[in-house]
């Protein structure tokens, strides 16, 4: 497939490539990311992800309106305004629906899958009467559309170098929540031994609660940036839940090194197979390897040790 | 009527002598013409009564297709209720039972059932994918109702109880690629579409078709339903430079495609490559975005800014309906056909039986139509014009170029399969 090209076409298509990659990965990471909290560290299958990421998105669509119509000079940072926005939102509904929901169900697992796809379900009906059922448009501000060009072949997507930005923030964020803080002390603590955990005086059930919350706020940022690159419609966030899921389980479900770690082994083999066979292909062996190493490594790339 | 009661019961025969008997002073002559109407318009047991016909609508408002689906429901009802402002059909008001399809197939033929056994309903107007109509086919077959099919399609299909208002692939498919050719000079395609039988099928036909004008498919790849990343493709079009990309992507990866590409800094306002798509229409542009897809050829029967006193009523009357922000794609236009199509051959046919306006169909016109004039042709499809629109930033078409000539639909293409 490679005749007739220069080598100087053929090394800015394999970087652009590359670049492509990269920002399949930063997608990966920020679907994934909170996923992997409430999946890995609380045990719970959270079906209704895909519909965090979307109440992210429509949020950010809301933001768009307003801002384009009350505060037209503004329009240009309203896209930073509609993430935080999105993460209280998103936030907020999840401490809700723990509290409701979630709570009761913590030592049935396999419920949670149910209730919370029952809850997704319910979720993409709401959004279906209140913003209709017809995809929406968000406008973007202007510096976000387009491309940066580096030479004269190789262009870099700026809502791409925004989203790998964006991924290196959060993970960063949740990195040091997780690892340097009192509270990420907390959860990994209960994740490891809840009864121990509550006996040294951890209030596990805040615990639970706010680490809920920060999975379900970090799904709504994601779905905030995912408008960029994505459509933002009731159903949509059943385009992600796959994927998602793919990539904690692969990962090692209570390790988020290890979902960082599968992002980037999927992303990569993904977006080189694109390339040289067809997009449907690809995604066929893709689920293959991913099955094959499954088999031989069921608990996945990387997982917790810890005495049992 | 009034015999097959009488032979199957005796007693009722008895009872309307009496009856009669007390009503002689009724001018009973003067009503017998009507019961004599009733009984020729509807031999088969259909939900007809002297003042009322009843039809269904089956569309997907719940569910992943709710978003297609929609416009459709929206353009029947607007059809059924103008019809019935005229004064309905053979001068009964129509009545509409609705039913949903929920975006699952096996619940469209569940529902067409429903409409068909237990409502018996003497049209239904429905279905979007043309998985559903697979789903409801043999249903209609099975016990002979009559289906107006909006969606364009991919052809090889036709089916005594089914109208298809829509485009099948050739029509669609054909002028286009012609058009790219002879304005753009095109002599290089890249074709791109979502994984499932329509997109395949119709870049099956436009290959066929490009190859036979002696000019090259330099790529040829499909993405699974809702996929969002299409930064692979996008390189792999840069690097294979094609005059014209060739997309039938659907649902939320168009979304996603477009976006994408605008990203990537592929300009389509610019000269040096054309998009030309045939499965996006206004509807679908709400979601991308018009300053996303701005610059992009479309080729399909219909658009919302077509010029004409029949479309300038029909846009109008809709906002009415519906509110003034909703905007009217190629499909939602045919399914307002459906309604009207189904009146004419009623009103040839002197009936609501279903094998009397199967075969009052084949000729009949709409000069009415907001797409101009259509005929349905001998094979169940209408011959239409296809037309060439531009994307523009509001969410728009530009409309280009028309074929001169109606455009004959053909189903089963000779040499394209």
């Amino acid at each position: 497939m490679f005749d007739g090209y220069t080598f100087s076409e053929l090394t800015s298509i394999l970087a652009m490539q590359g670049f492509a990659g990269l920002i399949l990965f930063s997608v990966f990471v920020l679907m994934a990311l909170g996923l992997a909290i409430i999946f890995g560290q609380m045990g719970v299958i959270n079906m209704a992800h895909g519909e965090f990421m979307i109440l992210g998105a429509y949020v950010t669509y809301i933001c768009s309106n307003v801002f384009s119509t009350y505060l037209p000079s503004l329009f240009g940072i309203y896209f930073f305004v509609a993430m935080i926005l999105a993460f209280i939102a998103s936030g907020a509904l999840g401490a809700a629906v723990e509290w409701t929901m979630i709570r009761h169900l913590y030592k049935r697992p396999l419920d949670t899958l149910l209730a919370t796809w029952g809850l997704s379900l319910i979720l993409q009906q709401v959004y279906r009467s209140v913003f209709g059922a017809r995809e929406v448009g968000v406008t973007l501000p202007d510096y976000l559309l387009g491309s940066f060009q580096l030479t004269d072949m190789v262009e870099v997507p700026i809502n791409g170098v925004f989203v790998m930005c964006l991924t290196i923030l959060i993970t960063a964020g949740v990195a040091y929540l997780m690892f340097k803080s009192a509270w990420g002390r907390q959860v990994r603590a209960v994740v490891q031994n809840r009864a121990m955990a509550g006996a040294v005086g951890i209030n596990t059930a805040k615990v639970d609660r706010g680490t809920y919350a920060l999975g379900c706020g970090i799904a709504g940022v994601a779905g905030s940036a995912f408008t960029m690159v994505g459509s933002t419609g009731p159903t949509s966030g059943q385009l992600y839940i796959v994927d998602t899921f793919l990539v904690v389980v692969f990962g090692g479900a209570q390790s988020l090194l290890g979902t960082i770690a599968s992002a980037f082994a999927i992303s990569q083999s993904q977006s080189t197979l694109e390339f040289f066979l067809s997009g449907s292909m690809a995604k066929i062996l893709t689920l293959l390897t991913v099955v094959g190493i499954l088999m031989l490594r069921p608990q996945g790339l990387f997982s917790l040790k810890i005495r049992r | 009527m009034v015999r097959k009661i009488e032979d199957k019961s005796g007693l009722l025969s008895s009872l309307r002598r009496k009856l009669i008997l007390g009503m002689a002073a009724l001018p009973v002559m003067a009503m017998s013409p009507l019961a004599a109407v009733a009984s020729d318009a509807n031999t088969t047991g259909l939900a007809v009564t002297d003042d009322e016909v009843t039809v269904g609508i089956l569309h997907s408002v719940t569910g992943t297709m709710a978003i297609s689906e929609t416009g459709s429901v929206q353009a029947e009802k607007l059809a059924i209720e103008q019809i019935n402002a005229m004064g309905g059909v053979l001068g009964r008001k129509i009545k509409y039972i609705q039913e949903d399809g929920a975006s699952d197939w096996p619940t469209f033929a569940e529902k067409s059932k429903k409409l068909l056994v237990n409502d018996k309903v003497a049209a239904v107007f429905g279905c979007w994918t043309s998985a559903s109509r697979k789903a409801v086919l043999p249903v209609f077959e099975q016990y002979n109702g009559m289906l107006y099919y909006p969606t364009f399609y991919e052809g090889l299909e036709q089916s005594p109880n089914v109208i298809y208002t829509g485009q099948e692939a050739t029509q669609q498919i054909l002028a286009g690629i012609d058009w790219v050719v002879k304005e753009k000079g095109a002599k290089s395609f890249f074709l791109l579409g979502s994984d499932y039988i329509w997109p395949r099928t119709s870049n099956k036909i436009a290959r066929k078709h490009i190859e036979k004008l002696g000019l090259k498919v330099v790529g040829e790849e499909y993405y699974p339903l809702g996929h969002t990343q299409f930064n692979s493709v996008i390189n792999k079009i840069r690097l294979k430079k094609p005059d014209v990309i060739y997309a039938i992507v659907v649902g939320g990866s168009n979304v996603a495609f477009y976006k994408q590409l605008k990203a990537a800094g592929i300009d389509l306002t610019k000269d040096n490559v054309t998009l030309l798509t045939i499965s996006v229409t206004e509807d679908e542009i709400r979601g991308i975005g018009g300053e996303n897809i701005e610059g992009a050829y479309a080729a399909m029967k219909y658009f919302q800014s077509l010029d004409n006193e029949n479309n300038k009523a029909f846009v109008s009357a809709f906002k009415e309906m519906w509110g003034d922000d909703i905007v009217i794609g190629d499909v939602t236009q045919a399914a307002y056909l459906g309604p009207w199509l189904w009146k004419a051959a009623v009103e040839k046919a002197g009936s609501f039986d279903i094998d009397k306006v199967r075969a009052a169909s084949p000729g009949i016109e709409l000069t009415t139509a907001p797409e101009g004039y259509v005929r349905i042709h001998e094979n169940h499809h209408l011959w239409s014009k296809t037309r060439i629109g531009l994307a523009k930033k509001d969410g728009q078409y530009d409309v280009l170029y028309e074929t001169e000539e109606l455009m004959e639909p053909n189903p089963f293409p000779e040499g394209y399969q």
